[in-house]
């Protein structure tokens, strides 16, 4: 299922209510995401929930970078998830879902679920 | 005037000239080295008139006599005499006047020499300031192999000896009489030792080093008189101090031996020392004077290496040649009474706009200094430095100084410790003059290695190049780097094992902890960029935030560090599975009043909170939602709790027994002592965890032994254990020390925290640490308990630091807006508890529930949640 159509971007925080390196959790389309803001002030929503520990604690996880990935570290076992895609970084059979994100005017919105790329 | 030299030249020929030296020290045998090697001897006959009965030698190493089998051992001509037949060395023999205008110099054995060319190479003589007492027996300088066999026989008959004079020479004469077995004293008139070439800080790093080794150091005393009757029995410092001593040596200097250009109407600098000019030509240009005797442009230089330049420059002004002396690199190095001390360019920072980057690591009694100006194209260049307790640096960075290259982005690693992958690659031009004493250079280096076009001859290794080039044959400073660019050459590409933190550091916790002393970095940011890459992760930035605390103690949730806690630092609280974080105040010793019984038991009635007593002796309350965190730390600081750092990589209990308040087998108070340790010690950030234990007695009920550090009561005091653990590698703790009272127990606890904080690695509990620390439980019963590397004050004063430094976190946080800013359940809707978290009740208390959803940790899949909010289901498509 997608978020139905006509609630796409919904208004969330403000960029700077969204601490630098570091996720926040919104309620988003009733659903709980993380909202993450990198170093370069680029905003990533993925779903709060870490599939591994089955808790929603994404946004409470340390963000940095693998590589040139942007990644948060789940707070709980420190599994790694991709900012952009959701993808598990340490397991491949494992992601959570990503939302789109813009920012209008220092406003961040939150927009439909982004699609799963296929994986093996 | 060529037909008035007398022929001395075996050949015979008409058109020889004669060239007198006068002095057969270090100078003089280098300028004779010289003549030879470039042919001057092809047109003058050389008469060498030394005074002492052997020839020259290697004055620098003079300390080294005492360890040599005999005087041949330092010779720099064993022989006695040059393979060049045209050279005469006259030993034993003084110069005891000079005509210029008739050009002779007068023998003390009566005869005379005629000269073309005179050069003066006689050195310099130590200056005995005038106190009272100076003559008496037992008195001496530290100049020649004469004088420290005259110290010698002293020292058979001595106790003690004092050297006065806490300069370079100084502390040779220093390392002289230790060697000698006398108790050794050194009397600086300045405020630290070698003030000529050390700053402060470096000097005292060198009085640790200096005292370690049984010397006892006297700064800023200025001697009144040498005490005694018929020979020396001590020394009246200004103030009325006195040291004992029956043999005294004079290191306060040195002043030019001048006398003989002096009675010859030459003249002399101002304060002393032949004046010369750039081709070290005196004021009659027939006589030229080089090393310690000679003031080029007034100055006197009393080291040999700039001795040495002046004697090429002599040979090549009788070459006809346009060399010319316009001053010496002044640097230093050297090894004092084993330690390494070096000095080099602008080291006090004179230079406008000079900027000092400093290293200091009082653990290993290492202090360096690099002062870094502005180069040409907006870079950074060296300017000058100190290096004390290590100089490994030197060699490479003495050649920066005089190159003026351009430095490395990251100039502090060039005096940061040593680590694998790093090895400072050295970046060197090929021109840069590696050793000064022989004027080396890499390019001469790399030839001398690199096989010849022929293939007839290429070095294979240090000594051969040594030979071959000269390199590091005279000071030896620069043989590290000379031995690296023969290594770079011969280098096999094997790739270094990396004992990085991650990828974004490639340094262990322990050079991170360094480079945030060193530099004082505030922020990870600036860390990263200057010394890592990327944007760091759940590995290095908790450890960066650690660090940061260890050494500054700020918030943890400050706004440079609050975006690299880990998992429970970030909220000042303990993670549960689902989400939900427990609390635990801090019950200091596990003694606790009823009232505060009754308030932690209000508290988690009115947030129903789940409670259970822990193994600390405490209580954790089980099940706050994040956001209800803030009011939960209210209620229990307002009834004078504070944290518990359950959360942190940090002190977490001082667990003890009832000790003998109560116990009727008790011995001491464990409960007083584990309370004071657990407030002494509280919010000091460590590599990990840190656990304390106090037991009243043998029988250890508090099961100090399993803790970092356990303390047990003993009918006489305390005995110390540290590197104790539980958990999955339980480990006992060992004795430290034993029967202590409660003053040294703290005393030894302070720098044992303190050295394990600034020395282990991430994640290393301290069984681990005292394990793979070279030398174990002897190396911290060495550092903490024996102080061998004086570093026990540095130690319990950055303890007081930290304890100065203390403040509640949860406190703090609850006085700042920013701070419980992220205590928010949702960012646009604060007042909605997160609905996934559900609880069901169990034996009277609340239990989390963990949603099941029949697929394992698989999937992707979102949870069934239960909603309070609007629900829309989201489900993922297979």
């Amino acid at each position: 299922m997608t978020p139905p159509v006509g609630q796409e971007w919904e208004p969330v925080c403000r960029l700077e209510d969204l601490e630098v390196e570091r996720g926040a959790a919104a309620l988003v389309h009733g659903q709980a995401v993380a909202l993450f803001r990198t170093h370069d002030d680029r905003v990533y929503a993925l779903a709060n929930h870490d599939p591994f520990s089955r808790a929603s604690v994404l946004a409470r996880g340390i963000v940095g970078t693998r590589g040139e990935v942007d990644f948060v570290a789940s707070p709980m076992h420190k599994h790694a998830f991709d900012l952009r895609t959701g993808r598990c970084l340490d397991d491949d059979h494992v992601s959570v879902a990503s939302y789109e994100v813009r920012i209008e005017s220092g406003v961040v919105q939150v927009g439909s679920r982004q699609e799963r790329r296929a994986s093996a | 005037m060529t037909e008035r030299i007398p022929r001395t030249d075996p050949r015979g020929t008409h058109q020889r000239r004669t060239l007198v030296v006068v002095g057969h020290g270090m100078v003089g045998h280098r300028f004779v080295q010289a003549a030879v090697e470039r042919g001057l001897t092809e047109t003058h006959d050389v008469v060498v008139v030394g005074e002492e009965c052997r020839p020259a030698y290697d004055r620098v190493a003079l300390t080294s006599y005492f360890a040599a089998s005999s005087a041949d051992e330092l010779s720099l001509l064993p022989s006695g005499r040059y393979d060049d037949p045209r050279v005469d060395l006259r030993l034993g023999t003084r110069v005891t006047g000079v005509d210029a205008e008739d050009r002779t110099v007068a023998l003390d054995d009566g005869t005379q020499v005629r000269y073309d060319a005179l050069v003066l190479a006689t050195g310099a003589a130590p200056f005995v300031p005038p106190v009272p007492g100076r003559d008496l027996p037992g008195c001496f300088v530290y100049r020649t192999i004469e004088d420290l066999d005259a110290i010698r026989d002293a020292a058979a008959t001595a106790t003690s000896g004092v050297v006065i004079g806490g300069g370079l020479l100084g502390l040779e004469a220093a390392n002289a009489l230790v060697q000698l077995g006398l108790e050794t004293h050194v009397v600086e008139m300045a405020p630290r030792l070698m003030p000529v070439q050390l700053d402060e800080a470096g000097g005292r790093t060198l009085v640790r080093h200096v005292e370690g080794l049984g010397v006892t150091v006297h700064t800023g005393a200025a001697t009144e008189a040498v005490l005694g009757e018929e020979a020396v029995t001590g020394l009246a410092l200004a103030g009325g101090g006195r040291v004992e001593a029956q043999l005294v040596v004079f290191s306060a200097g040195i002043r030019p031996r001048d006398q003989l250009a002096r009675d010859a109407g030459l003249a002399v600098a101002e304060r002393g020392g032949v004046l010369v000019d750039e081709q070290c030509r005196s004021s009659d240009p027939h006589v030229f004077a080089i090393g310690e005797c000679a003031a080029p442009g007034g100055v006197m230089y009393g080291l040999v290496a700039p001795g040495y330049s002046m004697a090429e420059v002599v040979v090549d002004a009788l070459l006809e040649g346009a060399g010319t002396f316009t001053g010496a690199d002044m640097s230093t190095k050297l090894k004092l009474l084993g330690v390494d001390v070096a000095s080099f360019g602008d080291a006090f920072a004179t230079t406008p706009g000079a900027l000092e980057l400093v290293f200091a690591d009082a653990v290993a009694g290492v202090y360096k200094k690099l002062v870094v100006g502005r180069a040409e194209d907006g870079g950074h260049r060296l300017l000058g430095g100190v290096l004390v307790g290590d100089a490994s640096a030197y060699g490479v960075l003495r050649p920066m100084v005089s190159s003026g290259i351009t430095l490395p982005d990251n100039p502090e690693e060039l005096i940061l410790p040593a680590r694998s992958g790093a090895g400072a690659q050295l970046g060197l031009p090929d021109e840069a003059v590696v050793c000064s004493c022989n004027n080396v250079t890499k390019g001469e280096i790399g030839s001398a290695v690199a096989l010849d076009e022929d293939g007839a001859h290429a070095c294979q290794d240090l000594s051969c190049v040594k030979s071959c080039t000269r390199a590091g044959s005279t000071c030896g400073s620069c043989v590290p780097v000379v031995k690296n660019i023969i290594e770079e050459h011969f280098a096999a590409q094997g790739r270094v094992v990396d004992k990085g933190l991650c990828e974004h550091f490639s340094l262990t916790r322990q050079e991170l902890f360094d480079l945030v002393a060193v530099h004082g970095y505030r922020r990870f940011d600036d860390l990263v960029e200057a010394h890592g890459r990327g944007r760091g992760c759940e590995v290095c930035k908790p450890v960066v935030a650690s660090i940061l605390a260890s050494q500054f103690n700020g918030h943890v949730l400050g706004a440079e560090t609050k975006a690299l806690q880990d998992t429970n630092d970030a909220y000042l609280a303990n993670i549960q599975r689902n989400g939900t974080y427990s609390v635990v105040p801090r019950i200091p010793g596990g003694e606790i009043t009823p009232e505060k019984l009754i308030v932690i038991g209000e508290v988690a009635r009115d947030f129903n909170l789940y409670t259970k007593i822990t193994g600390g002796q405490r209580i954790d309350l089980f099940g706050a939602r994040m956001e209800e965190l803030p009011q939960i730390w209210r209620r229990l600081v307002d009834a004078g709790f504070e944290s518990g750092h359950a959360y942190g990589k940090s002190l977490r209990t001082v667990k003890s027994c009832v000790g003998s308040t109560w116990c009727r087998y008790g011995v001491q108070d464990s409960v007083g002592l584990a309370i004071a340790l657990e407030l002494r010690y509280r919010g000091l950030r460590s590599p990990h965890k840190l656990k304390g234990g106090v037991s009243g007695c043998a029988r250890e009920c508090a099961e100090a032994r399993g803790k970092d550090f356990g303390v047990i009561a003993t009918e006489k005091g305390w005995n110390l254990y540290v590197g104790g653990n539980g958990g999955a590698n339980p480990a006992h703790a060992q004795l430290l020390a034993g029967d202590l009272d409660t003053e040294t127990l703290v005393r030894y606890l302070d720098r044992f925290l303190m050295y394990y904080v600034r020395t282990a690695d991430r994640l290393q509990r301290t069984s681990a640490w005292v394990e793979q620390l070279d030398g174990g439980l002897d190396r911290v019963r060495a550092v903490v308990v024996d102080d061998e590397l004086g570093l026990g004050a540095e130690l319990e004063a950055a303890m007081v630091r930290h304890i100065g430094s203390y403040r509640d976190e949860w406190q703090a946080t609850l006085e700042d807006p920013d701070k419980l800013a992220r205590f928010v359940s949702f960012v646009n809707a604060p007042g909605t508890p997160d609905p996934s978290i559900a609880f069901t009740t169990e034996r009277g208390q609340i239990q989390p529930v963990v949603p099941d959803d029949g697929s394992g940790a698989g999937g992707g899949r979102t949870p069934e949640p239960v909603l309070v909010a609007a629900t829309i289901g989201v489900r993922e498509q297979a």
